[in-house]
């Protein structure tokens, strides 16, 4: 186990270090780094001398350790937009988009879970029929259309839910929460709903499949012949055994529900990372889009390694099968 | 067993050509049939918007402010045509632009698609038929890509290169060529087990005419499904990029932008800007992605009778 998982840890290292390699080349590709960062009003003694402050008439791997060394210590650069220290700036903003990636999640599961397992025990029901269907739709839907909508309807026509912002938010641990309030619960509901819908289809889609391959099984035969109640059966034997893969899907989802939630945050105006990398992207803001890649690249390779930990003190076949 | 104590065989029927099984299998649902027809009608609309539309909605000059936001069925101010499905922000015909914005769209996801799958498939080839180290490099850019989240690969290559059209189609089959490699690489592996490549190695032909000749024409099917259904992701990824501001030009809108456009009337009632397009890209999604699955189905020799 313990070789495996330095293995694993050595893989994710490493993934982390590619990324960084893509990221500086991408700094290099685009242009010279010297016109950017010094100003064309300087004679040519204080470029040199500017040139050489700045590290910039190193070798390029000299260069890029030195680039590494920084982002290892935290410092990747100043906003030029905000005047502020680019990953603060993204810290700062993360809890919000880490709550509403978990609101999306915990609805996808909630509402998925439940309609998947009806849809896999009866699967010729019309009503499982219409899930499937449904799923379809979900996929096929895009979801910054489906943000409108949800605007359009619930905010507009209906007046029921706001459209725009965070509402009002509770400290707790250092920092600002919507769930905490019920006008900020309010204000969730409709970006984590929007983001959580094709979750939805994915885990009743997963769920179905997992029932209808778990059923057949001798086990479940087994807990039956033994005249357990039907309840207990799904609940205790079939769900058990079809939640185990879901829990390696929803967390590489929550990954991508944060890269997602860029989509989202626009729509509904959520002040979370993803609404402040689109407008430094637009504002070339340069090291605000580094940080932000950096820091939701190491937060992605996080969740993986947790994932896969996780899966194997939970699966004993799969922890069996790599002793082997 | 000895081949002359089979007992004589009874005349069978000529077999109808596999294309035309396929096809039958294909046709088996209904649904996947309409499908199939919905998307003949879109790629048609597509092809000859010029020739159906009342407006060209790239041309500013057709273009009058003065027909701006009209809701659907209101007929345009100087009485020449009707807004069957009103106007934008700018006077612009929702049904022209809808039609233009499909072209859009479609060329970029086919486009894209099809050099992708290219690539990929060169790609994986190459991975399947090299080994060892080249094989190791070529799989692990793949999973490396194929781990993190496409939308955030997206505005990474974005914002180092820039906006625009070229630069989401680049972005596009950067993403997408790790799929069909990855297959690619898959299928021509276990092909290249099978007898009639040692046949073909037997006879003395070169590794290229093999790989090219034997192996990829065996390796299509499964191919052809992924990227059917990577023309849906593309179509998906450039609606969404578009509508982030970081896809077309605004004075050719394609759908995303059109939706986009649509966002800041939304509170005013103007509900068919934004309602209208996201339809189109809907109705087209569904199309393809039910088209692909059919696909798959059909072609998949696991679930062959």
């Amino acid at each position: 186990m313990s070789t495996w998982a330095l293995r694993r840890l050595g893989q994710a290292v490493l993934v982390v270090l590619a990324m960084t390699l893509i990221v500086f080349g991408g700094l290099h590709a685009i242009g010279n780094p010297v016109d950017i960062l010094i100003g064309d009003d300087l004679n040519q003694q204080e470029r040199l001398a500017a040139i050489a402050r700045l590290g910039l008439d190193q070798p390029l791997w000299r260069q890029y350790l030195a680039f590494v060394a920084s982002a290892l210590h935290g410092e990747l650069g100043r906003s030029f937009v905000y005047q502020e220290d680019a990953l603060r700036l993204i810290l700062q903003r993360l809890p919000a988009t880490l709550e509403l990636a978990v609101a999306a999640l915990l609805l996808a599961v909630l509402l998925g879970v439940p309609l998947g397992l009806w849809a896999g025990l009866r699967p010729a029901h019309p009503v499982s029929r219409l899930l499937m269907a449904g799923s379809i739709v979900g996929f096929s839907l895009p979801a910054f259309w489906v943000g409108l909508m949800l605007i359009m309807v619930f905010s507009v026509q209906l007046g029921w839910l706001p459209a725009s912002g965070r509402g009002q938010t509770r400290a707790a641990l250092g920092v600002a929460w919507s769930w905490l309030t019920l006008d900020g619960l309010r204000h969730l509901l409709l970006p984590a709903l929007n983001l959580a819908l094709f979750k939805i289809s994915l885990v009743l889609r997963l769920t179905r499949a997992g029932v209808r391959e778990v059923l057949p099984q001798d086990f479940v035969r087994f807990a039956r012949a033994k005249g357990l109640s039907p309840a207990r059966v799904v609940l205790m034997h079939v769900l058990r055994n079809t939640l185990l893969p879901l829990v390696t899907v929803l967390g590489l989802e929550l990954g991508a529900t944060i890269a997602y939630a860029v989509v989202t945050e626009t729509i509904f105006a959520w002040p979370g990372t993803g609404k402040l990398i689109l407008d430094s992207i637009n504002a070339l803001d340069r090291p605000v889009v580094v940080a932000y890649l950096l820091v939701v690249v190491l937060l992605f390779v996080t969740i993986n390694l947790a994932v896969d930990l996780v899966y194997r003190l939970l699966d004993p076949r799969v922890r069996l099968a790599g002793a082997r | 067993m000895n081949p002359t104590a089979r007992p004589p065989r009874p005349a069978l029927p000529p077999e109808p050509p596999l294309w035309w099984q396929r096809a039958q299998d294909y046709a088996r649902s209904r649904v996947a049939l309409a499908a199939l027809a919905l998307l003949g009608l879109i790629a048609a609309a597509a092809v000859l918007a010029p020739w159906i539309t009342p407006q060209n909605p790239y041309d500013l000059m057709q273009l009058d402010v003065m027909d701006a936001r009209l809701p659907p069925g209101a007929a345009s101010s100087d009485g020449a045509h009707t807004y069957w499905l009103g106007t934008d922000g700018q006077g612009r015909d929702l049904y022209s632009a809808i039609v233009y914005g499909l072209r859009i769209s479609l060329a970029v996801g086919v486009g894209s698609a099809v050099v992708a799958a290219v690539v990929g498939t060169l790609v994986g080839l190459l991975a399947a038929y090299a080994g060892g180290r080249v094989d190791a490099l070529l799989m692990r850019l793949v999973d490396l890509l194929l781990s993190l989240p496409t939308l955030l690969l997206a505005l990474m290559i974005l914002a180092w290169f820039g906006k625009g059209i070229t630069n989401v189609i680049l972005t596009l089959v950067l993403l997408e060529w790790a799929y069909c490699a990855r297959t690619a690489r898959g299928q021509a592996l276990a092909e290249m087990q099978r007898d009639y490549v040692s046949a073909a190695r037997g006879l003395g032909l070169s590794a290229t005419r093999i790989a090219l000749g034997h192996v990829l024409p065996n390796c299509l099917p499964p191919l052809m499904v992924i990227a059917a259904l990577q023309v849906a992701r593309a179509i998906t990824l450039e609606a969404t990029l578009s509508f982030l501001g970081l896809g077309v030009p605004v004075t050719e809108p394609s759908l995303g932008l059109l939706i986009a456009n649509g966002y800041q009337y939304l509170l005013s009632q103007a509900y068919w800007i934004s309602v209208f397009p996201g339809l189109a890209l809907l109705l087209t999604l569904m199309a393809i992605n039910l088209v692909g699955d059919q696909l798959r189905d059909v072609l998949n020799p696991r679930l062959q009778r």
